[in-house]
Parts: C-alpha cells; sequence; structure tokens
C-alpha cells in the first residue's frame, strides 16, 4: 500500500516537473497570438492573428532569423562531417594518445560560454580578425564538434568493423565500403548530431553575443534591440513545430525499424 | 548473434589513419579552443602581472561569492527537480520512457532568450505568478518578483534541467535490475535499497549533471539580466558589459581564467575518476 | 614435370604482429578445384595464413601467389578470392539477395544478370524465397548459407572459409559438413576451410595442412596424416593414439628396432633416423590386437587394467604399463575374451614391423585423447 502510494507520487511529481518544464513554452506559444499595447510583448492584452499573418514585418529580425539559419546549415555541415569522422577515429581504432583525445573533445562542453566567447575574441583581436559571419562560424563550429562526436561516439559503440571487412573481401573499394557499408549503419546517429548541432547553433546565444561583432543572430537581433514582438513569438513556435515534427518522424523512422528487422 | 565479428577496437594497418582522421576536429580545437585560452591567460598578465588577479579578487569578490551561490543554488534545485524525474523514467516508464525523454527535451529548441522572456512575462509585476502568490499572502502587494535572487535562481534552475536529467537517466538506466531485484532480499524496505544500492550507482550520472549545471550557470548572464536587477549581478554580467573596452581586456580576462580554472579542476578530478570513455 | 595447376602458393611465407611470432615459414600449395583444410588447435596461426590469402594481413616476409601472380600490395578488394567469415559479417541494413548481390554490385555487373545468379546462389544453398528477407530474421544456419552464397555468387577462384561451423551446434554442423563438400563438388570452387576440430577436417578434405604455433607440420591426404603422421605432435593431435617413447637401436629392410622406455623391444615400421636417436612408436587403439595372456612371440605390451569403458560396439580398455604409461585399446565383442575387470592383467600385440615410428620424442607418453581442449592445454604447457 506505501508502496503504491509512493510511485503515484513519484508519478505524480513527475508530470508536474514535466508541465512545469511546459509552461514557459505554452506562454511563447500563447504570447504570440497577443496584440501587445507597447513595444515589449510582456503583458496580455487581447488575441490576434497579426503576428500570424505578418512575421515578416520586421525586416530586421527577419534577416537576422535568415543569417541564424544559414549559419546553421553551414556549422552543421562543417561540424557533422569532421565531428563524425573523428568519432569513428576514437571508436575504431586503437592507438595512443586517444585518451588525450577522448579528453580534449569533452573540454569545450565544461566550459562556460562566457569564457569561450571572450576568449575566441581574444584571439580575434589580436590576429586583427574582422568579427562577423565567419568568427560566428568559427565558434559555431568550435563548440559542435564536441557534441557531434560524443554523440555520435555514443551511437556507434557497438559497430561490427567486420562488415568493413566483409565488403572488402567482396570487393569494395575503401570509398564504396564507406557509402554502401559503414555510413548507412552509422547514419541515425550522424543524424541525430546533426539535428542537434543545428538547433545549438541556432539557439546559441553567449559565444555569438562575443564573436559576432555587426551581424546579428536571431537571438542576438532580439537582445541587442530589446525588441520583443509577437513575432519573435512566432518564430520561435515555428522552430518548436519544427521540433517536433522531427521528433515524431524520428521516433515513427526507428519503430519501422526495428519492426523490420524481427523475425 | 552471428554479427558480432569485430566489436570494440582495431589496429589501424597504417599507423597514421586514426590520426589523419581526427586531425581536422583537432586542429579546430587546438586553434579555436587551446590557443585562446593560453591567450586568455596570457592576457590576464597583461600590464599589471600577477597582480591583476588579486584586483580581480578584492574588486569583485561580492560578485564572485554570488555567482557561485546562485550556480550552487540552480544546481541543488535542478537535483530536486531533476532526479525523481531521471529516476521515475528510468525505473518505472519502460514504455513510454522515449516519449518521456523527449519531452523533457523539446522545450529547449527554443531560443534560449524567448524562454527567458517568457520567465519575465510569468514573473513580472501583473504575471500570473505574482498574481498566485500575491493571493495567497506570500507575497506583498508592492514587491515584485523580478529583481529578486529566487527569480534568477528560478530561471536557471529552468534553463539547465535537461543538462541534469539525461545524465542520471544514463547512470540509473545502466543499473543491472537483478542488483535492485536483491535489494527487497537484503534491505527489506524501498528507500534503504534507493539509499544503499540506486543512488550510489547513479553517483557518475548525477555527478555529470551537477557539473553540467553548475558550469554553464556560473556563466550565464542572461538570466540575471532579464529577471534580477542590480543586486543580483552575476560574473558573467561584468564580462559582457565589459568586453568592448580594451582597457579593461585584462581584467575582463582574469575574471575568465578564475572561472574557467575553478571549473577545469573539478572536471580533471571528475574525469580522473570515472574515465574519459564514461563521458557522452 | 607436369604443371600442377596451383590456385593458391605460399612461398616461405612469415607473419610477425610486433614480437611475436604467428607463422613462422609457411610453403604450400593448393590446387585447383580442391577441398584444402588448415587444422590445427587455437593460436597455430591457421587463420592469420587465411588473412594473408584474404588480404587483410600483409605477410612479413614470403609471398602470397593466387593464380600465380605475386600479390603483394595488392589490396582485398581487389583479389578473386572471396571470405566466408566466423560469425557471417551480414550487412544488417541490407536484405538477403542484397548481401549476396554486393559484390556483383562491386564489380559493376549488369542487373539482370545480378538477379538471374543472385536468385540461382540462393537456390543452390537452399534459400530461394528469402531474399527479401533481413538477416536479423534467418537463424544460425540460414545466416551461414547466405554467406556462402554472397561469397560464392562471385564465382572466385578460391572461397576462404574461417571455422564456419564453429557456432553451429553439433546436429547442425554435421548436416552442414555434408552440405559444404557436396556443395563444393557441384560448384567445382576451391575450398580452403580453417578448423580445430580434426573430425571434420578428416571428413570433408581432399588434403590437410597440419598446422602448430606457427608452423606447418605435414601436408597431406586425411588418410596419410592419419595413418603416418609426420611429427609427434600431428600423430597426438590427429584422432587417438598411443605414443611411446624409446631409442632405435636397428634398421632392417623397411622395420627397425626400438628399445621402449617403458621397457622392452618391439619393431616397427622403417623410419629416417639415425641409430641411437630418440624415436616414438605410435599406435593407434585399433591396431592393437588384445589378448587373454602374454604373447607367444614374445612381442608385444603388458599392464594392468585401470578402466573399462563400454562404448557400444566396442569397449575401450585403458592399462598402465610397468612404469605407469598409460594404453588405450579397443576390444570387441568378437575378440572373445573373458570380461576385463580393473586390477586384471592385459596383454596387447600387433603385427611386428607395422606400428607407424617417428623421429622425436612426445610430450606426454601414453595415449592421447582426441578432445583437441586436452590437446591444447597440453600444448600450452609448452609455453
Amino acid at each position: 500500500m506505501k508502496q503504491r502510494l509512493s510511485r503515484l507520487a513519484l508519478g505524480g511529481y513527475s508530470i508536474l516537473v514535466i508541465v512545469y518544464l511546459f509552461v514557459p513554452i505554452a506562454v511563447m506559444v500563447v504570447f504570440s497570438f497577443n496584440k501587445p499595447r507597447g513595444r515589449r510583448n510582456y503583458e496580455w492584452n487581447r488575441f490576434s492573428l497579426d503576428a500570424w499573418k505578418d512575421p515578416f514585418k520586421y525586416e530586421n529580425l527577419r534577416a537576422a532569423f535568415v543569417k541564424s539559419l544559414e549559419v546553421g546549415l553551414i556549422v552543421t555541415l562543417v561540424a557533422g562531417v569532421i565531428g563524425t569522422v573523428m568519432a569513428v577515429s576514437l571508436v575504431k581504432y586503437r592507438f595512443r594518445g586517444k585518451g588525450f583525445l577522448n579528453t580534449l573533445i569533452v573540454m569545450p562542453l565544461t566550459m562556460p560560454e562566457v569564457v569561450l566567447g571572450f576568449s575566441l575574441l581574444n584571439l580575434f583581436v589580436l590576429v586583427d580578425q574582422q568579427r562577423g559571419v565567419l568568427t560566428i562560424v568559427i565558434a559555431h563550429v568550435m563548440f559542435c564538434i564536441s557534441y557531434v562526436a560524443t554523440t555520435v561516439k555514443a551511437r556507434i559503440r557497438g559497430f561490427n568493423w567486420q562488415l568493413e571487412e566483409a565488403a572488402a573481401d567482396l570487393g569494395a573499394t575503401p570509398w564504396q565500403t564507406f557509402r554502401r557499408v559503414t555510413f548507412p549503419i552509422i547514419a541515425p546517429g550522424v543524424f541525430a548530431a546533426a539535428l542537434l548541432t543545428f538547433a545549438l547553433s541556432l539557439d546559441d546565444f553567449t559565444i555569438t553575443y562575443f564573436v559576432s561583432g555587426r551581424d546579428r543572430t536571431f537571438p542576438l537581433e532580439v537582445w541587442t534591440e530589446k525588441q520583443f514582438p509577437p513575432q519573435i513569438n512566432v518564430f520561435g513556435t515555428l522552430i518548436l513545430l519544427a521540433a517536433v515534427v522531427l521528433s515524431v518522424a524520428g521516433m515513427l523512422n526507428s519503430r519501422r525499424r526495428t519492426a523490420r528487422s524481427k523475425p | 548473434m552471428a554479427t558480432e565479428g569485430k566489436v570494440g577496437e582495431v589496429t589501424p594497418r597504417r599507423r597514421s589513419t586514426p590520426w589523419l582522421l581526427a586531425a581536422p576536429a583537432l586542429i579546430w580545437l587546438v586553434v579555436f579552443f587551446v590557443i585562446p585560452m593560453v591567450l586568455l591567460g596570457r592576457e590576464s598578465l597583461r600590464s599589471g602581472g600577477i597582480g591583476n588577479y588579486g584586483d580581480v579578487f578584492t574588486g569583485y569578490t561580492a560578485v564572485f561569492r554570488r555567482t557561485f551561490w546562485y550556480a550552487l543554488l540552480a544546481t541543488v534545485l535542478c537535483v530536486l527537480l531533476g532526479y525523481p524525474l531521471a529516476y521515475y523514467i528510468a525505473m518505472r516508464a519502460r514504455r513510454a520512457r522515449n516519449v518521456l525523454l523527449a519531452l523533457v527535451v523539446l522545450p529547449f529548441f527554443t531560443t534560449y532568450l524567448i524562454r527567458t522572456i517568457s520567465w519575465v512575462i510569468l514573473l513580472s509585476e501583473n504575471g500570473p505568478v505574482p498574481k498566485v502568490l500575491r493571493s495567497l499572502d506570500l507575497l506583498g502587494q508592492s514587491s515584485s518578483i523580478i529583481g529578486t535572487t529566487p527569480a534568477v535562481v528560478g530561471a536557471l534552475a529552468y534553463n539547465f534541467l535537461p543538462f541534469m536529467v539525461l545524465p542520471i537517466y544514463v547512470s540509473l538506466e545502466k543499473i543491472d535490475p537483478k542488483l535492485l531485484e536483491a535489494g527487497p532480499d537484503l534491505y527489506a524496505s524501498g528507500w534503504r535499497t534507493f539509499r544503499k544500492v540506486t543512488l550510489p550507482l547513479s553517483l557518475p550520472g548525477l555527478f555529470a549533471g551537477s557539473l553540467l549545471t553548475f558550469i554553464p550557470a556560473a556563466g550565464d548572464f542572461v538570466n540575471s539580466t532579464f529577471v534580477g536587477g542590480t543586486s543580483t549581478t552575476m560574473i558573467g554580467n561584468v564580462v559582457a558589459e565589459n568586453f568592448d573596452s580594451p582597457g579593461l581586456r585584462p581584467e575582463m580576462s582574469a575574471i575568465s581564467f578564475v572561472l574557467m580554472a575553478v571549473i577545469l579542476v573539478g572536471v580533471l578530478v571528475y574525469a580522473r575518476l570515472l574515465g574519459t570513455e564514461e563521458l557522452g | 614435370m607436369t604443371a600442377v595447376d596451383e590456385v593458391i602458393r605460399l612461398e616461405g611465407v612469415r607473419k610477425e604482429f610486433g614480437s611475436f611470432v604467428a607463422v613462422h615459414h609457411a610453403d604450400l600449395g593448393i590446387q585447383r578445384g580442391e577441398f584444402f583444410s588448415l587444422l590445427g588447435p587455437s593460436g597455430c596461426g591457421k587463420t592469420t595464413l587465411l588473412r594473408m590469402i584474404a588480404g587483410f594481413e600483409k605477410p612479413s616476409d614470403g609471398r602470397v601467389l593466387l593464380d600465380g601472380a605475386d600479390q603483394a600490395d595488392v589490396p582485398p578488394y581487389k583479389r578473386h578470392v572471396n571470405t566466408v567469415f566466423q560469425q557471417y559479417a551480414l550487412f544488417p541494413h541490407m536484405s538477403v539477395f542484397e548481401n549476396v548481390a554486393f559484390g556483383l554490385r562491386s564489380t559493376r555487373v549488369a542487373s539482370a544478370d545480378i538477379k538471374r545468379r543472385v536468385d540461382e546462389m540462393l537456390e543452390i544453398v537452399h534459400l530461394g524465397g528469402y531474399s527479401k528477407r533481413r538477416p536479423a530474421q534467418l537463424s544460425g544456419g540460414q545466416q551461414q548459407r547466405v554467406a556462402l552464397a554472397r561469397a560464392l555468387v562471385n564465382l572466385p577462384s578460391a572461397l576462404l572459409l574461417d571455422e564456419p561451423l564453429a557456432a553451429l551446434d553439433l546436429k547442425l554442423r554435421q548436416a552442414m559438413q555434408i552440405e559444404l563438400k557436396r556443395l563444393q563438388r557441384e560448384v567445382g570452387i576451391t575450398f580452403v576451410f580453417v578448423t580445430h576440430d580434426q573430425e571434420e577436417a578428416l571428413t570433408m578434405s581432399d588434403r590437410v595442412a597440419v598446422m602448430s604455433n606457427g608452423r606447418i607440420e605435414q601436408i597431406a591426404t586425411p588418410g596419410e596424416v592419419y595413418q603416418r603422421p609426420a611429427t609427434v605432435f600431428v600423430a597426438g593431435f590427429i584422432g587417438s593414439a598411443n605414443l611411446l617413447p624409446g631409442t632405435l637401436v636397428e634398421r632392417r629392410a623397411g622395420t627397425c628396432v626400438v628399445d621402449l622406455q617403458s621397457g622392452g623391444r618391439v619393431t616397427g615400421a622403417d623410419v629416417d633416423a639415425p641409430l641411437g636417436s630418440d624415436v616414438t612408436i605410435m599406435l593407434r587403439p585399433e591396431q592393437l590386437t588384445p589378448l587373454g595372456h602374454a604373447p607367444t612371440s614374445g612381442h608385444g605390451l603388458e599392464g594392468v587394467i585401470t578402466d573399462v569403458i563400454f562404448q557400444g560396439a566396442a569397449t575401450r580398455v585403458l592399462f598402465d604399463l610397468a612404469d605407469g604409461t598409460e594404453i588405450a585399446v579397443s576390444v570387441e565383442a568378437s575378440d572373445g575374451l573373458d570380461p576385463l575387470r580393473p586390477g586384471d592383467p592385459m596383454w596387447v600385440s600387433w603385427e611386428p614391423g607395422t606400428a607407424h615410428v617417428l623421429s622425436g620424442r612426445p610430450t606426454h607418453a601414453g595415449s592421447t585423447t582426441t578432445d583437441t581442449d586436452a590437446v591444447q592445454a597440453s600444448l600450452d604447457g609448452l609455453g
């Protein structure tokens, strides 16, 4: 009896925490339908679809959002490739210096973004590098490599490297082996890492704050202009919807895969 | 069964192969992470030498103390909120597991700033939270939540909750269920089983989660800007406000370096205790 | 000299891993259409040899020739041999059809041809209709047949099999042995078969190379290897035998005389060794004639029975010689002896001059077992 109560309590508590997690999100979505009285969308005024009908009303916000997307794509591509390749090397091979590399890729994850951002800024100032999209991309790739490498590492543990030998035995060159055997099998892990990277890049504020110079990504634009029209809620909601769709698609896909491989 | 062949590590046919694969990432990290750190250290000693550190400590003691205190509170709060949730997902929700984990992570696929703005809405003068608290007589009519310590700590805890939940979940999920079955045999009560078996085994995850919460919290300045006030300035605010002035750069570098050093020590201790393969 | 059509040839092949020598010096030639086995206990170097033929390892010294061509610097994907791996290594993300078609696609065979050849091959291995399944949906035996099909469909010069039956249970293994033999005959491709199971090798092979500790001890037909092992190791590894150390005292036309360490003087087949050297007499349990009394000719062995093991058609009797050496003999009901019990005396004899004699001494005098693990354990003791 006591056990049942404690189980219910735990379940209830967990649901509450999850609800708590979604409260600000709900607020965000709700307030995208608000028509604020002033510049700041802090108080509920009345229901309106204006923001949704004209999401690109504010040119600066739109431009910044597009810039974020562009940066995100480049970063995902670059970090995705070099992070995955690093992860494969670390999981597949036995070699000296692995411990060092493993530690190195984890270190950026354990630094506060303030330090990462500021130290990069320092570097750029020292070499007289103009701050802009390039420096933003450089910074994002830097911390995303760690995320990609650790995600892919975890996902490809347990890969049977003899499959590559089998492919070679059957006439596949190293590139063909990678393309037809290795990559298709590790693809889910790589895809998950790519998604994560894109989200992180889109979302990043602190590091971008230090290294962006005049160029503004979406979060930066919001901060700088201190402008909070409902349009930003619209963008936020769109990003959330995209994430939901992708997660559901991912879950359905993996469920389909497991079903196919059952006897 | 049959696809087991060569799981684990392979000796490379050419010794350079693993390094060639790792090279791009390695170079990127060295150039854009390691070197900046070194330069930071150098910069922190410019025009003043080690004295800069003395200045920083005396000038910003209160801010440092406040920062680490907030980060600690936020971490504890995250543990209180996150551990039970992680436990529930790992131990009690077999079928819904993936969905629940997705739910934990999903809110954080929106922009950080927008989430923080949502907290402003919730906590601001005429927002729902003060309204509720006032009706329960927990808050004075004229006081506001924005600008107080609880607001900043609360917002900090919220933002890093998934970083606490996920590592704990991973640790708990790895526990062999047979160990827990033995619990009632030997320990008789569920609570004792938890204390003696589950909790110790989940410590790596708890430690990782705590680090992943404490560290970014310590460096944060967004939350204190939006929901905090003049009395809640964190060290991140200091760096963010002054990063543009070249004259203050050595001082800011010293601050960053102190922050980093404190954290680095903690991480290295952790890596030593549990081995680098475990991370991630 | 007639040219023998050798599909694979190893000349002076050596393989070192750091300071460990996996293969010391291997010379062998495998003929086209042959079922050739590499037999030996774990760690003897047989798999290393196979991998060098396939191209996964590079020899530290010596040459590997396929169809007469030196394969130095030829990577595995360019060699015309295919491997069946011990754990099959089927591509989990591909269907059975795609797995089998993999090699054909690598060499850009036309789609229509691919379909025809794959379907044909699947029929041959009795997996017609399984094209669309995934490896995870198949049983162990079925997966193995896919691995076979996948390799054979490319019509390689030789098929390399790395202990393919080791993962199967006994009944299935025996069935597959017959299957493989039939398959090899039907397809006509050279099979190079690695195994540690000597019964398996003897049943299936045209010729066997027995290996130990990186060295090839003997290459011969199963019959040869069984009746006339070249070294003491082979004698002990193949089948069961009684190995008796002694000294060579006399050589006559076709026979020799040996002073046994355990006492007595016996004759065996001639051996090419100098007088006075260490030799070993090998007597298979079925070669010994059990007697109910001391041999009239005085030629034989005598001892005290220690164990009587009923094995159905025959009974295995173990008896100790005067110095404690254990001898095993097979007694059949038709031998007409009184019921034997431990403690009873035992006499055996054999046709003088017929016992096989080997140079050198066995590690363990007396009867050996066919249990390769026990042999391995005794070999491991050598260090």
